[in-house]
């Protein structure tokens, strides 16, 4: 790994009382890679992920993003430098249509929206950009459809929509197929890696065959910390790995 | 009906009201005339209540205050042009086309401060704030012994001079109340359906999401808090010019609590339902009583709010968007 890292977590902590949920962690994700996070549940995926975005501030400890620290920076001017996450419970605009969401996301990176009276419903540049992105998530047929009425699956990829259409440079995606079956969760692991090329990815997932197939570096954590980072086939080996995680799933 | 016979039914309600002062003389009660300006005018600040309750999920308990900055400038501006006092070192004034904007525009700047600090919270905090600062806005126009104190203040210069048009003939000012009630009707709807108006409702929907796609959220909340703000304050402007008087009593919570009755009734988040709201509120408030006379029932006279109160409860209970929600249905069984 020469090249300089996109992300760089150092030493980043964060106790609620007792509960370490950060503790000393330090990662770095390089351009280009899909980073994948895994660990038991209460590892802190989540609450890493949300110190990323901005929503948790870490106690102590910094983010550099593109070389930038960001630890203190607010919430809403992290996705205009690039820093776009997806949530692992569906966060959607459920009165909105699948193309509104979308639209609606690609309206934050085209400029302020002070713009009181021109009807957003007719503006070209806004829905072709959430038109193509959605059919990129295999959405195309359902986009005048309220989001509400989407499947859970639907929702997850409108989900992925939403974030790729703010063209990431780093996308933090918390779990983007939890709660999909086999089929769909083998689509957007296609669409993932379809994208390699163009995102840098850190990747939160359960499903191991999914971050065996995408991840080209393996972060796991537990408790807080980061036991072991490598390629994916030297962490399947790992013994601490298999220990406190890989075994836990096999014994369950 | 279904909803795309709104449109319809809007300019047919528009042609009603452009007839109605004329179908009101002919009838011989010209009175009346002035009774539906004073729902054109509350239809105006319906409107602008629902504008950041509706689309912008704002739980605002102190729009009355908004309306009574307007009606105050107006009020106050014409009492020194009566008295020939100075205020601030200037002249009263009735001349329309200066204190109208001032009203407005001190509304506005008053929803920019008391916003500022409200929007700060949310939830039921925002609520008991927007009305802690609207109540004491009451407290400070009561305090205003010059300006009559809680007796009010009465306009003994008439009404605004507006050049070429004489407001002083309730027909005349019945039309001023309409142009500027379809004026701001189509504004907010014009904003609701922009970028501006999508965010707007976006925020509503889930503010968490709106900052994490990149949105400042706390600057277009403001932004509408102060648009609507403004609303409010050309419908006090209106009101003032409307009665000749202006008391405390405009910007009590009561009042607050009024003006969002008639957007929940009326159907929130639909602009339209706004003004049925405050057309239905007012007439319900005026006529139940003469209703009740007429019956000879004189126990539910004095006490029509025990008739009006249950009412309300069931329009709201079983109309999901009030009266908008009775008259017009959505086309595709969605939502």
């Amino acid at each position: 790994m020469t090249e300089r890292p996109l992300l760089d977590v150092i030493g980043l902590s964060k106790a609620f009382g007792a509960l370490k949920a950060t503790d000393d962690l330090s990662l770095d994700v390089v351009e280009g890679e899909i980073h994948a996070l895994i660990g038991p549940n209460g590892a802190g995926k989540t609450t890493l992920i949300n110190q990323l975005s901005g929503e948790i501030a870490p106690d102590s400890g910094r983010i550099l993003f593109d070389g930038e620290d960001i630890t203190a920076m607010r919430i809403h001017e992290r996705p205009h430098r690039g820093l776009v996450r997806s949530f692992q419970i569906t966060s959607i605009f459920p009165d909105f249509t699948a193309l509104e969401n979308v639209a609606l996301s690609a309206q934050s990176r085209a400029g302020h929206s002070f713009r009181f009276f021109a009807p957003v419903a007719r503006d070209r540049a806004l829905n072709e950009t959430a038109a193509e992105t959605l059919a990129s998530v295999g959405l195309a047929d359902q986009a005048t459809r309220p989001a509400h009425a989407l499947s859970h699956g639907q929702q997850r990829r409108l989900e992925l929509a939403m974030a790729l259409v703010l063209k990431p440079r780093l996308l933090l995606l918390d779990e983007p197929m939890a709660g999909m079956g086999p089929e769909e969760s083998a689509f957007v692991v296609d669409v993932l890696s379809t994208l390699r090329d163009s995102v840098t990815m850190l990747l939160i997932e359960h499903d191991m065959d999914a971050v065996f197939a995408l991840a080209d570096r393996v972060t796991v954590l537990v408790y807080g910390r980061a036991i072991a980072t490598g390629k994916p086939e030297d962490i399947r080996s790992d013994p601490a790995v298999r220990e406190a995680y890989l075994g836990e799933e096999e014994a369950a | 009906m279904p909803k795309s016979y709104e449109k319809p039914f809007l300019v047919i309600g528009l042609v009603f009201l452009m007839a109605f002062p004329y179908l009101a003389e002919a009838m011989g009660n010209a009175y009346f005339t002035s009774t539906v300006s004073r729902i054109l005018i509350f239809a105006i600040a319906a409107i602008s209540l629902d504008l950041i309750l509706g689309y912008g999920g704002m739980v605002s308990f102190g729009h009355a205050a908004y309306l009574g900055v307007g009606a105050y400038v107006i009020a106050i501006l014409s009492f020194h042009f009566y008295d020939g006092s100075a205020l601030f070192g200037l002249p009263g004034t009735e001349f329309a086309p200066i204190v109208w904007p001032l009203g407005v525009l001190l509304s506005a700047v008053a929803a920019l401060i008391l916003g500022a600090l409200c929007l700060r919270t949310s939830g039921i905090y925002f609520i008991m704030i927007t009305l802690a600062f609207a109540q004491m806005l009451f407290f400070f126009f009561v305090s205003l012994q010059r300006y009559g104190g809680d007796d009010g203040l009465f306009m003994f210069a008439g009404r605004s001079h507006m050049p070429f048009i004489d407001l002083d003939n309730d027909r005349t000012f019945y039309f001023v109340c309409l142009a500027f009630l379809v004026g701001f009707f189509l504004l907010c709807r014009a904003i609701v359906a922009s970028r501006f108006g999508r965010v707007l409702q976006g925020i509503r929907q889930n503010e968490r999401r709106m900052a994490m796609l990149g949105y400042p959220v706390y600057r277009y909340k403001l932004a509408a808090f102060v648009i609507a703000g403004a609303g409010a304050g050309l419908a006090g402007v209106l009101l003032a010019n409307h009665t000749r008087f202006v008391s405390p009593d405009i910007l009590a919570w009561t009042k607050s609590g009024d003006i969002m009755i008639m957007v929940i009734l009326g159907g929130i988040g639909t602009l339209t339902g706004p003004i049925l709201g405050a057309a239905t509120f007012l007439m319900l408030e005026e006529y139940l009583p003469v209703i009740f006379g007429d019956l000879s029932m004189p126990l539910l006279k004095d006490h029509w709010r025990i008739v009006f109160g249950p009412m309300l409860i069931l329009i709201v209970l079983f109309a999901r968007r009030g009266l908008y929600g009775l008259l017009f249905r959505k086309e595709n069984g969605d939502d």
